[in-house]
C-alpha cells in the first residue's frame, strides 16, 4: 500500500507537469498560462476534481509507443465556480501541442457525459494543434463523438468555449457548435484552414491574426462573443458569466440578493430621448439604469453594434437583453444584427431566461448589399425565434418602431407578453416624409400641402396612443418608471406557461 | 416687498435665486431658450417663458424679450444674476421704461464702473488706492516709456476696453514698453474695436482680493469682507476662499472703508464688488469694480451668515439696509471650488454632453462643518456648446481654513458625475497641493505649480493604501453576495483565502480582509509577508452605490466606485485608479500576462453605411482620444456619431462635409 501510494504520488507529480518545465516556460514566454493553471483561476479554490489524468494513447504509428504523456494533452474534470457545478476541459498544449488523439477525444466525451448526467456547465478552454496526425482516421472519428455530444447538449446544458491559443481545423467545430465562443486577443486565433494553406490554394498572404485573430472573429465574423486581454481577464469574466447562466434547461435561472430596490425610478430617463427625433442616444444607458446595480454582461458587444444582447438581473434573477442602439447605423435591423439577436434569443428561451427588449428601430437597411446578402432570410431568423419563445418577454418602444421591424422586435403580436411605449414612442409603418410621399403622392409638388400633410401625419401616427387604442400596447409608461414596471412584470410572469404543439423540431430558417 | 419676479439668466445663478425668492414668498419666472427647455431653472420656477434659440445672443441677452417676458407674466422685478444682462446699463434703462425693477444698481454706477479707465479715475477720486499709472491717453511709444519710467518697471499695458488677457502686455525696460504698448494697441483694436490703452505698475507675484459691498437706495453702504481668488487658470477663477489668508484686520478694514468710499462715490445702491490686486506684502489697489453678484458670492454668505440675494431683492425694493457695518461680523472660513466642464487632462477642453449621472455630495451642516452645492443642472440633463462650462459651485464653511479644506476636499471626493468630463480631478490635487495648504497664493499659481498642465497619475503612500483597502472592502461585499448565489452544491462550501493583492495599476499591494461584525478588517503585509495592525473599515456601501462613504479607522472619507472589467476604477483626492482585487492565485498569473499589447485593429475610418457625411470633427495632424468623436455621418435620416476607438493621431481626412459616402468609404487614416 505505501508503495502504491508513493508511486502514485510520484506519478501525479509528474501528470501535473505535462509537457514538462521546459515547455511550460515557453507558454509562459507566450503571455499564456498552462491548461492547469487556467483551470485554477476558473474555478473556486480547491474545488477542481480531475478525471484521467494517468490516460495515454495507444497509438504505435511513427514511434509514437514511445513518446507518451500522461493526460494526452487535454486536462478534464469537475469542480464548482461560486459554488455551482462546472465541467471543464482544457487543452494543453504543452503536450502534444494539445493535438486530439483517439483517447484524448475519449477523455472529453467522457466528461461531455458526465456535464450530461450531471446537467451542468461545460466549458472548453481550447490551445491546440487539432488532430494527432499520428493518429488519422482514429483522431477524426475521436472529433466526430465529440461534436455529436456537443449537439446533443446543445439546450440543455450550457456549453462554453474559451479560445486561449491555436484552434484550427477539426478543433474549430466543437466550439462553433457551443453556445458561446470567447477569445483571448492577441495569443488566439481560429480558423478552419490556416495561412499556410490558404497561400498555397489561394495565393492571398495572410497572417494568422489576419486570418482568425480575436479582432476578426469579435467584430467581422461574429464567430467570438468577446474578446479579451489574456487569460486571466478572460477566466475571471467566464467566472462572471457563469453567474448569470443557468445550470440547465429546467433549473431556472441562478439568483442571488439583490442590492437594488424595484421600486426604484430613475428621474434622468426621462431626458434619455432627445428632442431632435434625429439625434441618437445610448441605449445602453437605459440598460445600465434598468439593471440591478448597473451590472451588465454584454454578447457580442463588438459585432453588429446596432443592436445590443446581453445578460443582466433585475431583482437578482438573470434577465437577457436585446435593445436597438440608435448610436450606430440609427438602430437599424440588418442582416447581421439580426443573426446576432436570434442566436441570443434562442439561447435565452433554451434555458428559461427572459428577455426585455427594448425597441428603437427605423427599419430593415435597405440596399443590394442587405438583400443579396439574404437579409429576408436573417431578419426572419429573429422573428422566428422571437416567435417561438415561451420564456416571459417584456417588450418597450422607446422611440421608432417602423414597419417590419416594429413586428419583428418582440411586438405583442408575435407572442410578447407585455408591450409598453414611452410617451415618445412612434409606432408606424414610416416615418413622416416617406409616408406622405406615398399616401398623397398627387401633392408633392405643393410644398405647402406636403408640410401641412406631414404634420397631419405625424400628429396622427408618430405617437404611441393609435397603437395603444387597438391594444397593440399594454401602457403607456413614463420612461422613469421603467425599471419597476419591467420588475413588475417580470415578477407577475414567473411561471408563464405555454403548450407548443409536439415536433421533432422547428425548422428555423438558417 | 416684490410678488412675483423674473430672473434674466440661467443655470446655477437663476436656481440659486429661485431659492432665496422661494423662501421669501416671492413668485418667480425663469426664461428660457431652446436648449434649456427641460432644464433645472425652469422646472424651479412658478412660471416659465420660453425666448427664442439656443445662441444667447439671440436669447439671454435680447433685452425686449426679457421685458416682453415680464409683461407677459407680470414680473415686478428682474434679477439679472451675472453674465448676460448683468452689467449692461441699457438693461436697467429699458426696464425702467417699462416700469421694471432691476434687481441691481442703478444704470448710473454701472456706467461709471463700466469702463476701466473711468472706473480708475472715479476710484483715484474716492481716494481709493490704484495702482501707480496714467490712466490719460498715451500719444504714442515714446510718451509709452516716459511714463512708465516714471511709474517704474515692471509696467502693464493694458487695453481699456479689455478683458481676458487680450491686449495685455507685460514690459521690463523701455524697449519692452515701445513693443509692447504698438502690439497691444495692435491687438486691442482687433479684439474690441478700441485701439486706448494704459500704462500701470506691474505687481509681480500678484493677489486678487475682492470686497464684497451692499448698499441701499438711501445712500448706506456696507462692506462684508473680502475673498480671495487668486488661484485662476488663464484669467478664470477656480477657487475661491474667504476670508483672505492674506490680510490682517486693519488691512482688510481699510480696504473695506476704501471700497465703501469707492461705492458711495457712484451712488451704488445695491450687492457689488470691489476688485483689488494685493501684493505679498499686503499693499493693495484698486482693480475694477463688478455691479453685479459675482459667480463666488456664496463664501461670502458662509462667513457672514448674510444672503446676499435676499438683500438685494430688500434693496431694489426700496427697504433700507438693517445691517450696520458693525453687524457685519466673519465667522469661520469659506471655500468655493467651481466644478467646470473640461477635462482637465487634455489641457481643459471643454466637454458637452449628457449628464448620464450627477450625483453631487450632499448638503449638509453638522458640527461646525457646511457643505453647500449651487448647481443649476440634473442627473440627465445636457451640458451643451451654447453656455458657460460650469456645472456647480461647491462650497465649504469649517470653523478653520484647514477644516474647510479638509470639508472641501471630501466633498470633492463625493462628487460623482458620469457622462461628461469635468475638473473634479484637478480641483481635488488643488485641495491636496502643499502650497494652497499653506495659503501661499498668487495669481500665477496655476501656472508655476501645473507648468506642463495637469497629469493623471497613480497614488502612493498613505493615499494608495486606503484606495487599496476601499478596493479590498468593495470586492469583499461583492464576493460575499457571489456565494449566495443559488444552485450551489451542498455540503461543499466555497473557501475564501483572506489574502489579496490589490493591483493599482500595476502597482501590487499585499493585504488581509476579512469581515469584523458589520464593518471589514484589512491588514496589510509587509514584505515578509507578515500582516501589520488591523485597520477597521466602516461603511454602508452596497453593490451599486457610486460612492464608499466611510471610515478607516475613524477617518471619515468617500471614495468613487466604478466598475471596471474585473475590478474597479476608484476617484479619491483627484486619483482615478484602476484597482483589482485578486487572490493570490490570480496574482500570480497576472504577473505572466504581457503588458500593453496593442493590436492593430486598422488605422482607417470607414464609413459604416451609405450615407452623408454632416461634419468632420478633427483636423490632420490631430491627437485624438477613444471615444473621441471623428464625424459625424447622417443615414436613414439618423445622425450618426463615428468615434476614436482608441488614441491616435488624424494623419489624413479623405472626406469632407456634405459628401454622400458609399459603405465602407474612407473617411479618414490614423497615423
Amino acid at each position: 500500500m505505501k508503495d502504491i501510494v508513493e508511486t502514485l504520488d510520484a506519478r501525479r507529480a509528474g501528470a501535473k507537469l505535462g509537457g514538462g518545465e521546459k515547455r511550460i516556460e515557453a507558454q509562459h514566454g507566450r503571455g499564456k498560462l498552462t491548461a492547469r493553471e487556467r483551470i485554477e483561476l476558473l474555478m473556486d479554490k480547491g474545488s477542481f476534481e480531475e478525471f484521467d489524468m494517468f490516460v495515454e494513447h495507444r497509438s504505435t504509428e511513427f514511434g509514437m509507443e514511445r513518446n507518451k504523456v500522461p493526460g494526452d494533452g487535454v486536462v478534464t474534470g469537475w469542480g464548482t465556480v461560486n459554488g455551482r457545478t462546472v465541467f471543464v476541459f482544457a487543452k494543453d498544449f504543452t503536450v502534444f501541442g494539445g493535438s486530439l488523439s483517439e483517447t484524448h477525444a475519449q477523455k472529453i466525451t467522457k466528461i461531455q457525459d458526465m456535464a450530461m448526467k450531471a446537467r451542468a456547465p461545460i466549458i472548453g478552454l481550447y490551445d491546440a494543434g487539432g488532430a494527432r496526425i499520428q493518429e488519422g482516421v482514429a483522431a477524426l472519428a475521436g472529433y466526430s463523438y465529440v461534436f455529436r455530444r456537443n449537439v446533443l447538449a446543445s439546450g440543455v446544458i450550457p456549453q462554453i468555449s474559451v479560445i486561449m491559443g491555436p484552434c484550427a481545423g477539426g478543433d474549430v467545430y466543437s466550439p462553433a457548435m457551443t453556445d458561446f465562443i470567447f477569445m483571448v486577443k492577441n495569443t488566439s486565433y481560429m480558423f478552419v484552414t490556416g495561412p499556410d494553406v490558404v497561400k498555397t490554394v489561394t495565393n492571398e498572404v495572410v497572417t494568422a491574426e489576419e486570418l482568425g485573430g480575436a479582432s476578426v472573429h469579435a467584430t467581422k465574423s461574429s464567430i467570438a462573443d468577446g474578446a479579451y486581454d489574456n487569460d486571466v481577464e478572460t477566466l475571471l469574466q467566464m467566472r462572471r458569466l457563469l453567474d448569470f447562466l443557468p445550470s440547465n434547461n429546467t433549473d431556472g435561472v441562478p439568483q442571488w440578493p439583490s442590492f437594488d430596490d424595484i421600486e426604484r425610478v430613475d428621474m434622468s430617463l426621462d431626458t434619455l430621448i432627445p428632442d431632435n427625433p434625429n439625434k441618437p442616444y445610448d441605449i445602453k444607458e437605459l440598460i445600465l439604469k434598468v439593471v440591478d446595480e448597473s451590472d451588465f454582461f454584454e454578447i457580442a458587444e463588438t459585432f453588429a453594434k446596432n443592436i445590443v444582447t446581453g445578460f443582466g438581473r433585475v431583482a437578482g434573477k438573470t434577465v437577457g437583453f436585446v435593445a436597438n442602439q440608435p448610436m450606430v447605423l440609427a438602430g437599424v435591423l440588418d442582416s447581421d444584427a439580426s443573426r446576432k439577436a436570434a442566436r441570443f434569443v434562442r439561447f435565452c428561451d433554451a434555458f428559461n431566461i427572459p428577455i426585455v427588449t427594448f425597441v428603437d428601430v427605423p427599419g430593415f437597411l435597405p440596399g443590394t448589399a442587405q438583400e443579396y446578402g439574404g437579409l429576408i432570410k436573417h431578419g426572419a431568423k429573429l422573428l422566428f425565434a422571437y416567435s417561438q419563445c415561451t420564456v416571459p418577454l417584456v417588450t418597450v418602444i422607446t422611440r421608432k418602431a417602423y414597419g417590419g421591424a416594429f413586428d419583428v422586435m418582440a411586438s405583442k403580436e408575435i407572442g410578447a407578453d407585455m408591450n409598453y411605449a414611452w410617451p415618445t414612442a412612434q409606432i408606424a409603418v414610416m416615418g413622416a416624409k416617406g409616408a406622405v410621399e406615398i399616401i398623397f403622392r398627387a401633392d408633392i409638388g405643393d410644398a405647402e400641402k406636403i408640410a401641412a400633410r406631414t404634420r397631419e401625419y405625424e400628429d396622427r401616427f408618430l405617437s404611441p396612443f393609435i397603437a395603444a387604442e387597438r391594444g397593440y400596447i399594454d401602457d403607456v409608461i413614463m420612461p422613469h418608471s421603467t425599471r419597476k414596471r419591467i420588475a413588475r412584470a417580470l415578477a407577475m410572469l414567473k411561471d408563464k406557461h405555454v403548450e407548443v404543439p409536439m415536433k421533432k423540431h422547428d425548422n428555423l430558417p438558417l | 416687498m416684490f410678488k412675483r419676479i423674473l430672473i434674466a439668466n440661467r443655470g446655477e445663478i437663476a436656481c440659486r435665486v429661485i431659492k432665496t425668492a422661494r423662501r421669501m414668498g416671492i413668485q418667480t419666472v425663469a426664461v428660457y431658450s431652446e436648449a434649456d427647455r427641460d432644464a433645472l431653472h425652469v422646472e424651479m420656477a412658478d412660471d416659465a417663458v420660453a425666448i427664442g434659440p439656443p445662441a444667447a445672443a439671440e436669447s439671454y441677452l435680447v433685452i425686449e424679450k426679457i421685458v416682453e417676458a415680464c409683461r407677459k407674466t407680470g414680473a415686478e422685478a428682474v434679477h439679472p444674476g451675472y453674465g448676460f444682462l448683468s452689467e449692461r446699463e441699457a438693461f436697467p434703462r429699458a426696464l425702467q421704461d417699462a416700469g421694471i425693477v432691476f434687481i441691481g444698481p442703478n444704470p448710473g454706477a454701472i456706467a461709471a464702473m463700466g469702463d476701466k479707465i473711468e472706473s480708475k479715475k472715479a476710484a483715484a477720486k474716492a481716494k481709493v488706492s490704484t495702482v501707480p499709472g496714467y490712466l490719460g491717453v498715451i500719444e504714442d511709444d515714446k510718451h509709452a516709456v516716459k511714463i512708465a519710467d516714471e511709474i517704474g518697471y515692471p509696467v502693464m499695458i493694458k487695453a481699456s476696453a479689455g478683458g481676458g488677457g487680450k491686449g495685455m502686455r507685460v514690459a521690463h525696460s523701455k524697449n519692452e514698453v515701445a513693443e509692447g504698448f504698438n502690439l497691444a494697441k495692435a491687438e486691442a483694436k482687433a479684439s474690441f474695436g478700441d485701439d486706448r490703452v494704459f500704462i500701470e505698475k506691474f505687481i509681480v507675484d500678484p493677489r486678487h482680493i475682492e470686497i464684497q459691498v451692499l448698499g441701499d437706495k438711501h445712500g448706506n453702504v456696507i462692506y462684508l469682507g473680502e475673498r480671495e481668488c487668486s488661484i485662476q487658470r488663464r484669467n478664470q477663477k477656480v477657487i475661491e476662499e474667504a476670508p483672505s489668508p492674506l490680510l490682517d484686520e486693519a488691512t482688510r478694514r481699510k480696504m473695506g472703508d476704501q471700497a465703501v468710499a469707492l461705492a458711495k462715490a457712484v451712488n451704488y445702491d445695491s450687492a457689488g464688488t470691489v476688485e483689488f490686486v494685493a501684493g505679498q506684502d499686503k499693499s493693495f489697489f484698486f482693480l475694477e469694480m463688478n455691479t453685479r453678484l459675482q459667480v463666488e458670492h456664496p463664501v461670502t454668505e458662509m462667513i457672514t451668515g448674510i444672503d446676499l440675494v435676499e438683500q438685494m431683492l430688500r434693496v431694489a425694493a426700496g427697504e433700507k439696509l438693517k445691517l450696520a457695518q458693525k453687524d457685519v461680523v466673519l465667522t469661520g472660513w469659506a471655500v468655493e471650488s467651481r466644478v467646470y466642464a473640461e477635462d482637465p487632462f487634455r489641457n481643459f477642453l471643454p466637454s458637452i454632453g449628457r449628464l448620464v449621472k450627477y450625483r453631487p455630495p450632499e448638503e449638509s451642516s453638522s458640527e461646525g462643518v457646511t457643505v453647500r452645492n449651487d448647481t443649476g443642472v440634473e442627473e440627465g440633463g445636457e451640458i451643451s456648446i451654447h453656455y458657460d462650462p460650469m456645472i456647480a459651485k461647491l462650497v465649504t464653511h469649517a470653523p478653520s481654513r484647514a477644516a474647510a479644506i479638509m470639508a472641501q476636499a471630501n466633498a470633492l471626493d463625493a462628487f460623482y458625475i458620469d457622462g461628461i468630463r469635468h475638473n473634479i480631478p484637478f480641483l481635488s490635487a488643488l485641495m491636496h497641493h502643499p502650497r494652497w495648504l499653506e495659503g501661499n497664493l498668487s495669481t500665477g499659481f496655476i501656472a508655476e505649480e501645473f507648468p506642463k498642465g495637469f497629469e493623471a497619475k497613480l497614488p502612493e503612500g498613505e493615499v494608495a493604501r486606503r484606495i487599496a483597502a476601499v478596493a479590498a472592502a468593495v470586492d469583499h461585499i461583492h464576493g460575499e453576495r457571489k456565494r449566495q448565489i443559488s444552485g450551489q452544491m451542498n455540503g461543499r462550501l466555497v473557501s475564501r483565502e483572506r489574502r489579496r493583492a490589490v493591483w493599482l495599476g500595476r502597482t501590487e499591494i499585499a493585504l488581509n480582509v476579512a469581515r469584523d461584525g458589520d464593518d471589514v478588517a484589512v491588514r496589510f503585509l509587509a514584505t515578509d509577508g507578515e500582516p501589520g495592525k488591523s485597520h477597521k473599515l466602516v461603511s454602508e456601501w452596497k453593490p451599486g452605490d457610486p460612492v464608499w462613504h466611510g471610515s478607516i479607522d475613524g477617518v471619515a472619507m468617500a471614495m468613487q466606485v466604478r466598475a471596471a472589467l474585473n475590478g474597479f476604477r476608484i476617484g479619491y483626492r483627484g486619483f482615478d485608479v484602476p484597482a483589482q482585487v485578486f487572490t493570490e492565485t490570480e496574482a500570480a498569473a497576472a504577473h505572466l500576462m504581457p503588458v500593453n499589447l496593442q493590436t492593430d485593429t486598422g488605422k482607417k475610418l470607414l464609413c459604416p453605411m451609405p450615407g452623408l457625411v454632416i461634419s468632420i470633427a478633427v483636423n490632420e495632424g490631430q491627437e485624438v482620444k477613444a471615444g473621441e468623436t471623428l464625424a459625424v455621418v447622417e443615414a436613414m435620416k439618423m445622425q450618426n456619431v463615428l468615434r476614436a476607438e482608441r488614441d491616435g493621431v488624424v494623419k489624413k481626412i479623405h472626406a469632407s462635409a456634405g459628401a454622400t459616402l458609399a459603405v465602407d468609404a474612407m473617411i479618414l487614416e490614423f497615423a
